[in-house]
């Protein structure tokens, strides 16, 4: 159950190689998490991963090698999670590709690839596991949008569309779901360094995997229905929302 | 891809004979929510109905009175909730001897105001009149007067259990190990319908209050240890935010019911009447709270200077003295959204330094915290799970918000089970379940007690999945700790 102070004692990582997912869990193994399933496409990041949260004292930690694409597999791979832990606290929803820019810009099949790892895959997946959150009349759904999504930026437009298709998914849910007793938190960070970003030069601001845990940990804490990591980025997007296209060209990053 | 429409859920439906609700509940902090089906049975029979219909469905139940209880003891995540409140009749009673037989959703504000005219009073009261006797005996609560009278269930003489195997008569002699499993069971062991309850002759209304300051931990101990069986009530306020020197300085007002002849002017012309009143009701749920550190410090320091140094034997409406907050109504929404959390834990006298440590850390991490309570226990009842037992015990309200608040109370639960203590049930709503054995070491006694009314674990509420409270197949009985007091080992609990 999530106790008082939003902490989970159960957990379900779709996605569980993601270096923000690990650090998450990681963070989370410190305080109460006794159930975690982690779900990914690679078997052996996933090993790993598992490997590490048994040695940081979770208490059962399992495996599950599932695509975010196969759609067919998201509806059995919510009810077998159900199943093993009794009550789902927590579905980190962590799946996310950067795909590369200049390919998808000419190439269809590339598009459509981070588009449905990033978007329509995994809003499917949340549907199912949304159902399960539903019947159980509690638990939370963490998302992991970006700040890529909130105003796409023409270097990266297909991940920002991907991101914002997401995020924009995800406040309906959370909307769906407030009767429910169930909950989303949509986390938006800025540029973190991950595998992901590797090779890239740090846009401004950039952060870590580990503060991003941090922020998404204080937004368990007050059931947040939006997490900006780092936290300032609200105001700097706010801001950023509105200034007329010629002038956001110009914007680093 | 669909997406779900606004609204579209609909709780699953239940038939369960009775009419239901689907409501989003949480506990007197105002924490952790979670939804469930809720029935408000009129009778005992439509409670078997809605048990019958939830095994059939695989739902959990679990009862709920006037959800007082700080946490996620009085609701299950999917499950059924049982109301009881609409069962809470008077259905017998006997005021030569001082018996009332009342059905479990009646409110012992409820009971107060029709017996305190008749001169009777309740044996046991907790800090509100608004709790349930149904309540009141699933977490065997206590009064300021455990040192003298014990906790709530030793005044119970029988209840009436509705179980998912049926419903039967219980008393302390026909089945010791159902009654006590059930005084301070969390509602965990079935749905009390009706209990006989002892009451306690009063002659008037009023209460002679003492009140003394204590100028820091080790006096405001020492004044308590010495003197309070000289009292039937005791109970010392402490300004948990002072600090140094002051540490632990507190407020002790100790009290008796006050006779006849210690009454004069209009007390005396209507010695029993009893009509409190909520004077003011806060309306609205301020988000981010009104209570911070400052604001509560403010409290605090004004508080313990307006008490007199020492009075003796001032009268007190017995509202004043044992329910001072029951005037401010819904008084847990100035804790703003994220709510709060209460921490009560009991440490055994020989352990008064996790007490000092445990209000220490609390004092140098400046949370909002409002006055705690310090109390001294007698010996234990037999119940495995009952909180109370020789020692003391201290609570204290702490904003959800807080920074660092968890970290610092999981820290704070190892003193305390170090120490031999444990945490109060109907308080907590953080507790990890790994500490739970060593400060409950009868639980596989109390579980084997519940499992047998309820095999199939169908009793079951947050507060259980949450510590595991609730397991089929318990060891074997020849492990079990030892009966009677519950023994304080720790040993193996911490590594
Ligand atoms: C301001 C305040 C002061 C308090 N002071 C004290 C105090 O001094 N001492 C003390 O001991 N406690 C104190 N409490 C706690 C309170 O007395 C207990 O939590 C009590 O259980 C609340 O009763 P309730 O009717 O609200 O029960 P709920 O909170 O609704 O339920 C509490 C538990 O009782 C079970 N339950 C309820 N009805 C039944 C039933 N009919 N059959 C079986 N199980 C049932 C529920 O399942 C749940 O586990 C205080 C609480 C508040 C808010």
């Amino acid at each position: 159950m999530n106790n008082a102070l939003g902490m989970p004692q159960t957990a379900v990582v779709l996605g569980g190689t993601s270096d923000i997912a690990r650090s998450v869990m990681r963070a989370l193994a410190a305080r109460r998490m006794r159930h975690v399933v982690l779900a990914g496409r690679d078997e052996a990041g996933l090993e790993g991963a598992a490997k590490e949260l048994k040695a940081l004292g979770v208490a059962s930690v399992e495996t599950i090698t599932w695509d975010v694409i196969d759609e067919e597999a998201h509806t059995a791979l919510a009810q077998d999670v159900a199943g093993r832990m009794g009550q789902v606290d927590l579905v980190l929803v962590a799946v996310g590709v950067l795909g590369n820019q200049d390919v998808c810009e000419s190439d269809p099949s590339a598009t459509a690839s981070v588009l449905s790892t990033n978007f329509t895959g995994l809003a499917a997946a949340m549907v199912a596991f949304a159902q399960i959150l539903r019947s159980q009349g509690q638990g939370r759904l963490v998302v992991l949008s970006s700040v890529a999504g909130v105003r796409v930026r023409r270097s990266n437009f297909v991940y920002g569309a991907s991101k914002a298709g997401l995020d924009a998914f995800a406040q309906g849910l959370a909307e769906a779901l407030r009767p429910t007793g169930a909950g989303v938190t949509i986390v938006r960070p800025g540029w973190v360094a991950t595998r992901m970003t590797a090779g890239r030069s740090p846009a401004p601001m950039a952060t870590t995997p580990e503060s991003v845990a941090a922020d998404i940990i204080r937004g368990l804490e007050r059931r947040a229905d939006v997490v900006w990591s780092p936290a300032s980025l609200k105001v700097l997007f706010a801001v950023l929302r509105l200034l007329p296209k010629s002038v956001w060209r110009l914007v680093p990053g | 891809m669909s997406e779900p429409k606004e609204g579209s859920f609909s709780s699953p439906n239940m038939p369960t004979g009775v009419p239901t609700t689907h409501q989003i509940l949480t506990g007197w902090g105002r924490t952790a929510p979670s939804a469930a089906e809720v029935a408000r049975p009129s009778k005992p029979e439509e409670v078997q109905q809605v048990l019958a219909a939830a095994a059939s469905a695989g739902r959990a139940v679990v009862a709920r009175g006037l959800a007082r209880s700080y946490g996620d003891a009085a609701q299950s995540a999917g499950g059924v909730v049982l109301d009881t409140t609409a069962m809470n009749a008077v259905h017998d009673s006997d005021l030569e001897a001082g018996w009332v037989r009342v059905g479990a959703g009646a409110s012992l504000d409820a009971l107060m105001r029709s017996l305190v005219p008749k001169g009777w009073w309740v044996p046991v009261t907790p800090g509100t009149r608004y709790v349930t006797v149904g309540g009141a005996i699933a977490a065997d609560i206590h009064g300021k007067n455990h040192h003298r009278d014990g906790s709530f269930c030793s005044h119970v003489r029988s209840l009436t259990l509705a179980t998912p195997t049926g419903t039967r008569e219980i008393t302390p002699e026909n089945d010791a190990e159902l009654f006590w499993a059930t005084a301070g069971g969390m509602g965990l062991t079935g749905i009390v319908l009706e209990a006989t309850i002892q009451l306690l002759r009063i002659e008037t209304a009023y209460m002679l209050v003492d009140t003394e300051r204590a100028t820091d931990l080790e006096d405001t101990m020492a004044r308590m240890t010495a003197r309070d069986d000289e009292y039937r009530y005791s109970v010392a306020w402490i300004d948990c935010l002072a600090r140094g020197r002051r540490l632990g300085r507190a407020v002790l007002t100790r009290a008796e019911h006050a006779d006849l002849a210690n009454l004069s002017g209009s007390c005396a012309a209507d010695p029993l009447a009893f009509d409190p009143r909520v004077l003011l009701e806060v309306p609205v749920t301020p988000p981010g709270g009104l209570l911070n550190p400052l604001t509560v410090a403010a409290f605090n320091e004004m508080w313990y200077r307006k008490a007199p140094r020492w009075q003796a034997q001032k009268p007190e409406t017995l509202a004043s003295y044992f329910h001072p907050l029951d005037a401010l109504g819904s008084w847990n929404r100035l804790y703003g959204s994220r709510g709060f959390v209460q921490y009560q834990f009991i440490v055994p006298f020989d352990a008064e330094d996790a007490l000092r440590v445990v209000l220490e850390r609390v004092s140098n991490a400046r949370t909002a915290s409002f006055l705690a309570v310090l109390k001294r226990f007698a010996e234990a009842n037999p119940g495995p799970l009952s909180f109370p037992s020789a020692g003391w015990t201290l609570a204290l309200d702490i904003p959800a918000g807080s920074p660092g608040l968890g970290n610092m109370l999981d820290e704070l639960d190892v003193v305390v089970a170090e120490a031999g203590g444990s945490v109060y049930l109907a308080k907590d709503s953080r507790l990890r379940p790994e500490l739970l054995g060593a400060m409950y070491p009868r639980l596989d006694e109390w579980r084997e007690a519940r499992n047998r009314v309820d095999p199939d674990c169908r009793l079951t509420s947050d507060l259980a999945r949450r510590l595991g409270l609730v397991e089929q197949g318990v060891a074997p009985r020849q492990f079990r700790a030892r009966r009677g007091n519950r023994p304080r080992s720790t040993a193996g609990a911490h590594r």
